[in-house]
């Protein structure tokens, strides 16, 4: 319970960090994404300070995590384990990197907007949840398959 | 739209990278979006992964309160465009095990070349984009 408790104050300080920055925005992060904007002076550079903001205290913060035995509130820490660029890795920042580029909205953001209650931000969610369960589906189906080509570059 | 704020940005930027910090230090876990949804949706142990989401939802309506209530965000008009972007990005950040949370901040803190490789692809993919929707380059 007390990880629970831990995850909610997270997900709180998540959700705050995102509407100070102005990142709930969809036009400040189509902004950023919109290089040639350089040219006729319309880039926002927002997207970049948030990123530098949050690793600043991300970064010296992991290295703290890091050193200590194990989490307060849990027996191990869930590092990531994988480290091999592949082409599910690439694939899927390609597909994201799409469907972000469209709307300017990523997973948290529009989460966090969902109290807005504007019907197209509930829409991106719902076909976020889809596209996540689809993959999901997509996954178990070929994972039977275990003589696939993708099954073995995975 | 809002003009830029460096202060601003910084500021809840770190409030970000504190989130994924005291998750960590917490609860051991990475404060990736995608992943929190995904497996919350299908996984097991679900119950830390909807308490997040719960507190991201929230966070709006609190500094609501206060009298910092979020802009209602601008989406095209085209809902065809909502729902494609919407597929796109879910079955995407799984595929890729990460959005711009887990890989963009989690992982380049701790200086994953995954989560470099990545964040530079999702980013330069959907400056891509933006190039050719609203400039019409490269077709």
């Amino acid at each position: 319970m007390p990880s629970v408790l831990a995850a909610l104050v997270s997900g709180l300080i998540f959700g705050f960090g995102l509407a100070i920055s102005g990142m709930t925005q969809p036009t400040k992060v189509l902004g950023f994404l919109d290089v040639l904007g350089l040219k006729s002076g319309t880039w926002d550079p927002t997207l970049a300070f948030v990123m530098i903001g949050a690793l600043a205290v991300a970064a010296p913060g992991y290295l703290l995590a890091r050193r200590r035995d194990r989490p307060l509130l849990a027996p191990v820490a869930a590092w990531p384990k994988k480290a091999d660029i592949d082409r599910p890795l690439l694939a899927g920042a390609v597909l994201f990197g799409i469907g972000w580029g469209l709307v300017g909205l990523c997973p948290g953001p529009a989460i966090a907007n969902l109290t807005t209650l504007s019907s197209r931000i509930i829409a991106f969610v719902i076909a976020m949840a889809v596209g996540m369960l689809a993959l999901d589906f997509w996954r178990s189906s070929r994972a039977v398959d275990s003589m696939g080509r993708w099954a073995r570059i995975r | 739209m809002a003009p830029f704020d460096a202060v601003s940005a910084l500021i809840g930027g770190g409030l970000i990278g504190l989130a994924a910090v005291l998750l960590m230090l917490l609860n051991g876990r990475i404060a990736g979006v995608s992943g929190i949804l995904g497996e919350a949706l299908t996984g097991d142990d679900r119950g830390w992964r909807l308490a997040f989401l719960i507190g991201l939802i929230a966070a709006p309506l609190l500094l609501g309160a206060v009298g910092r209530p979020l802009p209602v965000p601008w989406m095209p008009s085209s809902f065809t465009i909502v729902i494609a972007a919407g597929l796109l990005v879910g079955f995407g950040t799984r595929l890729g095990g990460g959005c711009t949370s887990g890989h963009g901040v989690c992982g380049i803190a701790r200086l994953s070349p995954r989560s470099i490789v990545a964040t530079v692809v999702f980013i330069a993919t959907a400056m891509g984009v933006l190039a050719v929707m609203r400039h019409g380059l490269g077709g």
